[in-house]
């Protein structure tokens, strides 16, 4: 049994101990009739939560494709649950997780689920692996049986940001962004360095919507952005579907971020930043079969598969492409650094001095607090 | 100088085109509310319609081709949900505010349920005018392309007004909402009054569900209404139960909503989290300001106060 330190649901304290005694009758059964399976694959339990649903054109669509890429692997028995919201319940769906479902490992993928909801259920199931989509886990702070893993995206940013750069006859690009969290910060902090590559002129100007899903506040952001002559449009929200159909009615590019958005603007969609979680969590499944000790920190780029680029759209230049490709193939070599002094923020501080630089993997990136030079905005609301 | 002002002008252009976009539903919705309030009953349920509407709308857009069945389907969707929510209230000791709440829960619950199909497709959308062609610029033009189903609430809220002061079937309602007792002893069956205004209240609420879904922010998904719909019914007691006054509440709601991202476009990137609490705020500051401890809300139909 598990231990219990008494503090939860009376529900599920019971559905734990009728659990374990079904269990136990179950293992007795099975313990004479098959002596060793040592040469099958251990059976896997993985349980998935996601903070909306799960076809949303964006983040919680990605996660579950690449839930529903481990349908081939029949060892493996991935539960999910959609529209989980980040309060007490994602608690409760955590636990019944792993008392109902029985998984061995829990995906719970939202940014507001890991504090203060993971790092409170964690102790109390030490024998199960809690990895956090995006968090930041600290050796000295954090349980060991908490992890978390995330892709470096915003490398596809960077890209989408070189093609903005190329194709904005305006000079001014448009970021709507859900709030300012360390990972948004970075996505348009590197869609900005990158487009200011090609233009040194141009300027990203941001919008907070303060939600991960408004869409009205999304729409209005698009519309007011674009009567301020933007024209190109990217986001970091949820669901960029009225994001993107917002800039197509109204006749300007855009890129997209999560998914590939494409069809949903024929003409002015550019490229976007996409993930790919099915490897992740083939690779986790593998790894919990074998009994591999669990990294607690996942972390890669294009090298490592964990992001791409969607297709070029029609508007792309020959030029943005080319500049683009060579981007994207020295993010792959990994000779590609960002994040190289000198960098102004957008009050004229230098964040990081003149030969300093922070390579992708700097854990300092994954708390960014600050803004680049040429973003019109502020990360204190 | 020159620049500052053209940009000062440019919002204001932005957020009265904002006013009208994101102010429709609540219109509708609110001009909805109006007209069962004034027969003497509260229906807070219509956040539930106006999400089914929302997505019948955009289902029956989608499956069809043509956004206005859409918006009939929502309409007939938001009678129905009334209906429910009518004979329900009409039995005994049932409680209107109760039943509304269960039933802007089931609505909600049950649009996500039956919706989950449609957050991938695009349904045909609903045309709009372009009111704006007579200018060169685009921020103009934006603003001005105004969806028909607004002027179509812009014309509904006076003739609503007339037809609660000058139209026999309006003084029914309204002698229902004032005085139960009254009504019967003109002959009128006060259920059956009471029956129909929720029915056409749903219907509004339903419609308003689908300017949502098809045409702004347009598509269906669960975050669409986040609340529009009850902030809608409390605009209704902010109008003090006149659909005119509804119709100005309803764009001075959506200019407060617009103004969180608008003043961020422009490159004001301060307080924009007090800004986004903008609308929640106007309504408390006029609440309390027009409220008095002496005297019941003027306009109010008296048989609202006495919910069984």
């Amino acid at each position: 049994m598990k231990k219990y330190n008494g503090n939860g649901l009376v529900d599920n304290k019971r559905r734990t101990l009728l659990k374990g005694a079904a269990a136990l009758g179950v293992a007795t059964a099975l313990g004479g009739l098959l002596p060793s399976k040592a040469w099958a694959k251990k059976k896997v339990g993985m349980g998935f939560i996601y903070v909306g649903p799960r076809d949303d054109y964006g983040y919680n669509q990605s996660h579950y494709e690449g839930k529903s890429s481990l349908a081939k692997l029949d060892w493996v028995k991935a539960v999910d649950q959609e529209n989980v919201p980040e309060t007490i319940e994602v608690q409760k769906a955590m636990e019944s997780m792993i008392n109902l479902d029985g998984v061995q490992v829990l995906f719970p993928t939202s940014f507001g689920y890991f504090d203060p909801h993971i790092l409170k259920i964690a102790p109390k199931y030490p024998d199960v692996m809690f990895l956090h989509c995006g968090g930041l886990w600290d050796a000295s702070k954090h349980p060991k049986n908490v992890g978390s893993y995330f892709g470096y995206i915003d490398e596809a940013v960077y890209v989408a940001g070189i093609v903005a750069g190329h194709t904005s006859k305006t000079g001014k690009l448009g970021f709507i962004a859900a709030m300012p969290i360390p990972q948004v910060l970075r996505n348009i902090n590197n869609f900005t360095l990158a487009a200011r590559s090609v233009n040194p002129k141009i300027t990203t100007t941001v919008v907070f919507t303060g939600g991960w899903s408004l869409p009205v506040k999304e729409a209005e952001a698009a519309n007011s952005l674009i009567d301020q002559g933007i024209d190109v449009l990217t986001c970091h929200v949820d669901s960029p579907k009225v994001v993107i159909e917002t800039a197509e009615k109204r006749g300007i590019y855009s890129c997209g971020y999560h998914t590939n958005q494409a069809v949903l603007a024929p003409k002015g969609f550019l490229t976007g930043a996409q993930w790919n979680w099915s490897k992740v969590y083939q690779d986790y499944a593998e790894m919990i079969s074998k009994g591999t000790k669990i990294p607690n920190l996942v972390r890669g780029g294009f090298k490592e598969g964990l992001v791409t680029s969607s297709p070029y759209g029609k508007a792309v230049s020959a030029k943005a492409k080319e500049q683009a490709d060579k981007v994207r193939s020295s993010f792959m070599s990994g000779s590609m650094v960002v994040y190289k002094g000198p960098i102004k923020d957008n009050t004229g501080r230098v964040v990081i001095a003149a030969g300093k630089e922070y390579k992708q993997t700097d854990v300092w990136l994954e708390s960014m607090d600050w803004l680049a030079e040429g973003v019109i905005g502020s990360t204190k609301g | 100088m020159n620049e500052t002002e053209f940009s000062l002008l440019n919002i204001l252009i932005a957020v009265i085109g904002g006013a009208i976009r994101v102010g429709t539903p609540f219109l509708f919705v609110s001009l909805g509310e109006c007209l069962t309030e004034r027969s003497g009953r509260i229906n807070l349920g219509l956040e539930g319609t106006l999400m089914m509407g929302a997505m019948t709308g955009y289902g029956a857009s989608y499956l069809s081709g043509s956004p206005w069945l859409g918006v009939m389907a929502a309409g007939m969707t938001g009678v129905i949900l009334g209906g429910v929510h009518a004979l329900l209230c009409q039995q005994q000791k049932v409680n209107d505010i109760a039943v509304g709440i269960a039933l802007m829960l089931l609505g909600t619950g049950l649009a996500f349920f039956l919706g989950k199909p449609l957050i991938q497709p695009t349904a045909a959308h609903l045309p709009s005018l372009h009111l704006g062609s007579w200018s060169d610029s685009p921020v103009i033009q934006a603003a001005l392309d105004i969806n028909v189903l607004f002027v179509i609430g812009v014309l509904l809220a006076p003739a609503m007004a007339w037809f609660f002061r000058y139209s026999r079937w309006g003084l029914y309602v309204r002698t229902v909402g004032e005085s139960a007792d009254a009504a019967r002893a003109m002959g009128l069956n006060v259920n059956r009054v009471r029956m129909y205004s929720t029915m056409a209240g749903g219907f509004l609420a339903g419609v308003g569900g689908s300017f949502l879904s098809l045409y702004y922010p347009g598509g269906w998904s669960e975050g669409l209404s986040s609340g529009q719909g009850l902030m809608a019914v409390a605009l209704v007691i902010f109008a003090r139960w006149n659909p005119v006054y509804c119709l100005y509440a309803s764009l001075l709601f959506g200019a407060a909503a617009t103004l969180g991202p608008t003043l961020q476009s422009i490159g004001m990137t301060w307080g924009y989290y007090l800004f986004h609490a903008a609308p929640y705020v106007l309504t408390l500051i006029i609440m309390i300001t027009t409220s008095s401890s002496t005297r019941l809300l003027s306009g109010m139909p008296g048989q609202l106060s006495n919910v069984k």
